[in-house]
């Protein structure tokens, strides 16, 4: 009965406005800031290939449970992706309010932003950009990671970066989700006014100066991984398909 | 047609300044719309006021802009200024060193004629929106002395109380010119003006009702143009963020 209500009026049943904008907003800043911190932590972890194959295996099975389980499970970064892919079709269902949706609203975005040349407002218009290119990009990304979990190392990687061709995809979805969350962590602390300590305009230059040095870090960081794991996959692309042995495993002749 | 006559007279020595001004009349179906061309002599200290009067008395007669108080107080001379909303009496024409300078009405308003637009109806719109005046159950007895007032909550009050209706912060607004409904931050400053005075008894879930919405604070995408561009340098940034959360925790 109340949902009849509020479906026609927008009003409850006690004739007050509807809590659910509020809800709304609320939630795509949490699963936006969960988005951003995991889009963090992810960039650090998928980088470990800077430092060796030997660090990023390592890392890998840490995720599939190699501390408390006696064989490792990729299944568990299958269930992992699953929750990310889920906060993240909430997040995109919840962002496009934002959208321009009609020509008009487009070419009126688009002309105000080129004319006035505000930061924060060419800014927005890259996210919902980047937002867009994402629903393409990044559900391929999760999908891959949801459906084939056993194949993440430093050589699986690789080869699916070399020999699969998605080395493309990530190029594009590296510049696509930097922006995107880098000025979407930015943006969360201007909206609720989170971070910004008592001298909110202070607060809002110093947060801006540190999401252009995180958008740089992580490009930087992101891309010389992707072309370290490029490189190692063109060097494995005669061997496709083998995976990596750690030298400890090699020395007992145990392979993973 | 562009018009291109030079002023020689008596400020020969000024640098020339090339002005584009969009001339359109909506009332009139003849009248296209066009960007025409009108050349001055810069004057020392010259604003857009004394630019556009020099244009309107020498060069274009038919020319409309608006100016009242010519000391951004009234904030009726607000204008697209190479893209960016400012107010006209208080932007130098040193500000632009190329010496080009592209005027437009503002977006969001209704355009009357040339640069002048209605801002009036629409902040009406928004006053009655908010609802814009005190809240208080018990009747006023104006007979009698005002009850003292805390002076930080006074100074909270008359900080917010300085917005001048100018519109920019609205012009500004990508969110404002996509979404005609959207309250705009002068709405959302109003909304913050009112909780702050001690005066009003309304409370945040009152306040819900008026901008508990995604045409009110749950539409603004808080690109921060309104606070960047605000002429009198409200806080913005800042009351939009506190009603945000206050308004988000409503029961």
């Amino acid at each position: 009965m109340s949902d009849l209500i509020e479906g026609y009026l927008g009003k409850r049943a006690d004739g007050t406005k509807s809590r659910m904008p509020a809800l709304l907003d609320r939630w795509q800043s949490i699963t936006g800031l969960i988005l951003g911190l995991f889009i963090i932590g992810h960039m650090f972890f998928t980088s470990s290939i800077l430092l060796g194959k030997e660090a990023m295996y390592k890392e890998t099975k840490l995720f599939e449970g190699s501390l408390f389980l006696e064989k490792p499970e990729p299944a568990l970064v299958s269930i992992a992706a699953a929750l990310i892919f889920l906060v993240f079709i909430v997040h995109a269902g919840l962002a496009m309010r934002k959208f321009p949706y009609k020509y008009r609203e487009y070419k009126m975005l688009k002309t105000h932003a080129a004319h006035m040349g505000h930061t924060d407002t060419i800014l927005w218009m890259l996210q919902a950009g980047t937002g867009f290119a994402m629903f393409f990009l990044g559900s391929a990304h999760l999908w891959t990671m949801v459906a084939i979990p056993d194949k993440i190392g430093p050589y699986a990687s690789a080869d699916r970066i070399y020999s699969e061709h998605y080395g493309v995809l990530y190029a594009l979805l590296i510049a696509a989700v930097v922006i995107h969350a880098m000025v979407g962590l930015y943006r969360l602390s201007v909206k609720w006014g989170i971070a910004v300590g008592p001298r909110p305009r202070a607060g809002r230059r110093r947060n801006k100066k540190m999401m252009w040095g995180a958008i740089l870090f992580f490009s930087l960081m992101a891309y010389a991984a992707l072309a370290t794991y490029w490189q190692i996959g063109r060097e494995h692309r005669g061997s496709y398909g083998e995976r990596y042995t750690p030298s400890a495993m090699q020395n007992r002749g145990d392979v993973l | 047609m562009p018009k291109t006559k030079i002023i020689t007279s008596d400020q020969s020595e000024g640098r020339e300044l090339t002005f584009e001004i969009l001339k359109y009349n909506p009332t009139d179906p003849e009248s296209k719309p066009h960007l025409a061309t009108y050349k001055i002599r810069e004057t020392p200290g010259m604003t857009l006021f004394v630019a556009l009067n020099m244009i309107r008395e020498d060069l274009d007669p038919d020319l409309a802009f608006d100016f009242v108080c010519r000391a951004g107080i009234c904030g009726s001379c607000g204008m697209m200024v190479n893209g960016k909303p400012l107010l006209a009496c208080r932007t130098r024409t040193a500000d632009y060193p190329e010496g080009k300078i592209r005027l437009m009405p503002m977006p969001a308003f209704e355009l009357i004629k040339d640069l002048s637009v209605i801002t009036g109806q629409w902040m009406d719109r928004m006053s009655r929106r908010v609802e814009s005046w005190v809240h208080k159950q018990e009747e006023r007895n104006y007979s009698r002395i005002e009850a003292p007032v805390e002076p930080d909550r006074a100074d909270a009050t008359f900080e917010l109380d300085r917005c001048i209706e100018c519109g920019i912060c609205v012009a500004a607004c990508a969110t404002a010119l996509m979404r005609p409904d959207f309250v705009g931050a002068v709405g959302l400053n109003r909304i913050a003006r009112f909780e702050a005075d001690p005066h009003d008894e309304r409370n945040d879930a009152d306040f819900y009702e008026l901008v508990g919405d995604d045409a009110g604070i749950f539409g603004c995408m808080s690109l921060l143009s309104c606070e960047d561009h605000c002429p009198k340098n409200l806080p913005l940034q800042e009351k939009i963020a506190y009603m945000r959360r206050k308004l988000a925790s409503v029961k």
